[in-house]
């Protein structure tokens, strides 16, 4: 029978198959883990005297509750709370005591977890990827199966490199059209959340098809599969192709010599086949999307920027989110006031990001009274960026040029927006609080918050893309 | 290890109709730092159950005088949508509750829920309106039956894995049985046709 991506990988991973009475047994190829989410699965280990069976397939990185300001060290409980700091001084001690490679405070290659899988190739097509983390479907770009699990799952794939899971459905998204000037990936996976919910991938793994996916860049791509968990999804994934292949060449830990072209050969054959069966399929046209924004407290409450904020249809929970949000049903977002806007998050910090960014701030100002903050995605990216004079660019602008790592996307390390006041941001949840207590949240793309940030309002990128 | 054996759940509920209740209302990221599972229910939804000035906020529904000792919460639609922080049913069971009803709850909390033995209970829209419309009805859940019983005498049957109800009833913990796979593991490491 004809399979689909997903089928193959999934297939590929089986230990013991799964039965009415048991779930399968799935191997991990790799394990990333960070400082938040693994503490309690040590402490498991430790209690029934077990080791990490595969240390070479663990990666470990620190990301979520380290300061991002420029001089700050990870052990600086000044800045991030003294909590923070035993939390990160335990995650050196975890991995020097399990065996673990840690990408700690001194390393070039340290950033967000799901930015520095792919640029160090550990992320590679074909794989099972996991991390206590639920945007490690950001990995699904390479076509590599890859899912959020909790802090008790994270301690049966250290102990053990295998989870017990049920084999989830599959949803096709087909996407066709080609994305206008000031259009990105982030305005298509907002549209694409804003059409099925933030539940209509509950059950699922998605694939994102056609011809727009196709013409998508790696970063792009990322973006996209980054936010599949916001719509509700287990994963999101993309078939390999030359562009997939074309980032990998040369990366740090994929394959080199023979082996690279082995393993090419194996990736190719990653595509769904044709009359593959999807449990359910939805079409997208992306020719006419605009840059889009949220309006109110979940990813799916999302709008073009030309257009009104929806009326409420008697629904409490709509309502709510507009009052807690302060804005109106009727009007678009266009003219509401922005106090901050942050470029950062696994979903738009990679160099691409940056540069969209910095395309649209360059030679202009940030508004009188906005805080804009620039939170490189790695450090490698930090360098790349700096290379290329970016750093200048934001700096000139009046931006903040910060450390790599998750910053004010979940504000868990002392970068917060303060209550009620309204951040654009470039992260993936503008739930209640997600910024900073009472913090409102407006989820856009880089040359959006950069042109929110000039303008000192909500503004739409496309008034200010170069040539007009 | 084993856990605590779960089979049945009688208690009052308490109704948080809203829907899409995310991970970071049920615990604000900035509790997260903590490095054991135990006091996380102190945090439980703090900001919504708590006001700028630390007070209790009255007209949130676990504070009210009729919420004490409810052990089960009926919540509005897809309720812990979000991030993986197994910190959210750490937070629910730390706080008392053991089962949580909505018509949808979100796979990768549902997930580490049943790992530490609370109880994703997911309902029809009739059965979870009628919850919706009478807070503080006295129900009770069985889990190996798998089932909701209705104050009305109505019973409704809810999904659950076969695997799952097995554990949470004989109160086995999962690692243990993985464990149990390494041969099987150990051949599919060396049998496979490339190695990451
Ligand atoms: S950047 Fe945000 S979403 Fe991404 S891993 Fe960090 S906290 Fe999670």
């Amino acid at each position: 029978m004809a399979r689909t991506l997903f089928e193959k990988v999934w297939d590929a991973h089986v230990v013991a198959a799964e039965t009415k009475d048991t779930p399968a047994v799935l191997y991990i190829d790799l394990h990333l883990i960070h400082e938040v989410t693994t503490p309690q699965a040590f402490a498991v280990l430790r209690e029934r005297q077990l080791g990490v069976r595969r240390p070479d397939l663990t990666l470990a990185t620190m990301d979520h509750s380290t300061p991002t300001l420029p001089g700050a060290s990870f052990r600086d409980a000044r800045i991030i709370g003294s909590s923070a700091a035993l939390q990160i001084a335990q995650m050196q001690e975890n991995c020097a005591e399990f065996g673990i490679e840690l990408l700690d405070q001194d390393s070039d290659d340290r950033g967000i977890v799901h930015i520095i899988g792919p640029e160090l190739g550990a992320t590679q097509p074909g794989k099972t990827i996991v991390c206590g983390d639920s945007h490690t479907s950001t990995h699904g770009a390479f076509g590599a199966l890859a899912f959020g699990i909790g802090t008790t799952e994270v301690g049966h794939v250290l102990a053990t490199q295998c989870l017990l899971q049920r084999k989830p459905r599959t949803l096709a998204i087909n996407v066709s059209g080609h994305l206008q000037a000031g259009v990105s990936a982030k305005d298509l996976i907002l549209q694409i959340i804003g059409r099925i919910g933030v539940d209509g991938g509950t059950g699922h793994v998605i694939e994102y098809r056609g011809e727009t996916i196709a013409a998508l860049s790696m970063d792009a791509r990322m973006t996209v599969c980054n936010m599949s968990i916001e719509a509700g999804a287990r994963a999101g994934m993309i078939a390999p192709d030359d562009v997939t292949f074309d980032y990998l060449h040369g990366k740090p830990r994929a394959p080199k010599g023979a082996d690279w072209d082995t393993a090419v050969a194996r990736w190719r054959e990653l595509q769904s086949e044709p009359g593959a069966e999807f449990d359910k399929e939805v079409s997208i046209d992306a020719g006419r999307l605009q840059p889009m924004v949220t309006f109110g407290t979940n990813p799916g409450m999302v709008v073009g920027i030309q257009d009104p904020v929806p009326e409420n249809s008697g629904d409490s929970s709509f309502r709510k989110a507009l009052d807690y949000m302060q804005l109106q049903p009727g009007k678009p977002l266009t003219d509401t006031d922005v106090d901050v806007v942050f470029v950062g998050s696994c979903t738009n910090a990679r160099l691409s990001d940056l540069q969209q960014a910095a395309s649209i701030l360059q030679g202009r100002r940030v508004a009188a009274g906005v805080q804009m903050l620039v939170v490189p995605g790695s450090q490698q990216i930090k360098a790349q960026a700096e290379a290329l004079g970016l750093d200048e660019v934001f700096l000139a602008a009046g931006a903040e040029w910060r450390e790599s790592g998750c910053s004010m996307c979940l504000g868990m390390n002392g970068d917060t927006v303060a209550s009620g006041k309204l951040s654009v941001s470039t992260s993936n949840r503008n739930f209640e609080g997600r910024q900073g207590v009472g913090a409102r949240t407006v989820l856009a793309s880089p040359m959006t918050a950069a042109a929110s940030a000039i303008r000192g309002k909500v503004a739409d990128p496309r008034e200010y893309l170069s040539g007009e | 290890m084993t856990l605590q054996a779960v089979t049945t759940i009688s208690s009052r509920t308490v109704v948080l109709p809203t829907r899409d209740i995310d991970t970071d209302q049920i615990i604000p990221a900035r509790f997260l730092t903590a490095t054991s599972r135990e006091g996380f229910g102190e945090h439980l939804f703090y900001d919504l159950r708590y006001q700028a000035d630390g007070s209790p906020n009255p007209a949130f529904p676990l504070n009210q005088a009729t919420a004490q000792d409810c052990r089960i919460l009926v919540a509005g639609n897809n309720f812990g949508c979000g991030s993986s922080r197994e910190h959210a049913p750490w937070a629910l069971l730390d706080y008392g509750i053991q089962a949580v009803i909505s018509t949808e709850i979100a796979d990768i909390f549902r997930n580490n829920a049943l790992k530490n033995g609370l109880l994703p209970v997911v309902v029809n829209a009739d059965v979870h309106d009628w919850l919706l419309d009478n807070p503080g009805v006295a129900v009770e859940v069985s889990v190996p039956e798998a089932s909701l019983r209705l104050p009305d005498g109505r019973t409704v049957h809810f999904p659950i894995d076969d695997f799952a109800r097995y554990c949470l009833v004989e109160g086995i913990d999962q690692l243990g049985f993985l464990l149990q796979q390494e041969e099987r593991i150990s051949g599919f490491e060396r049998d496979r046709p490339w190695t990451p």
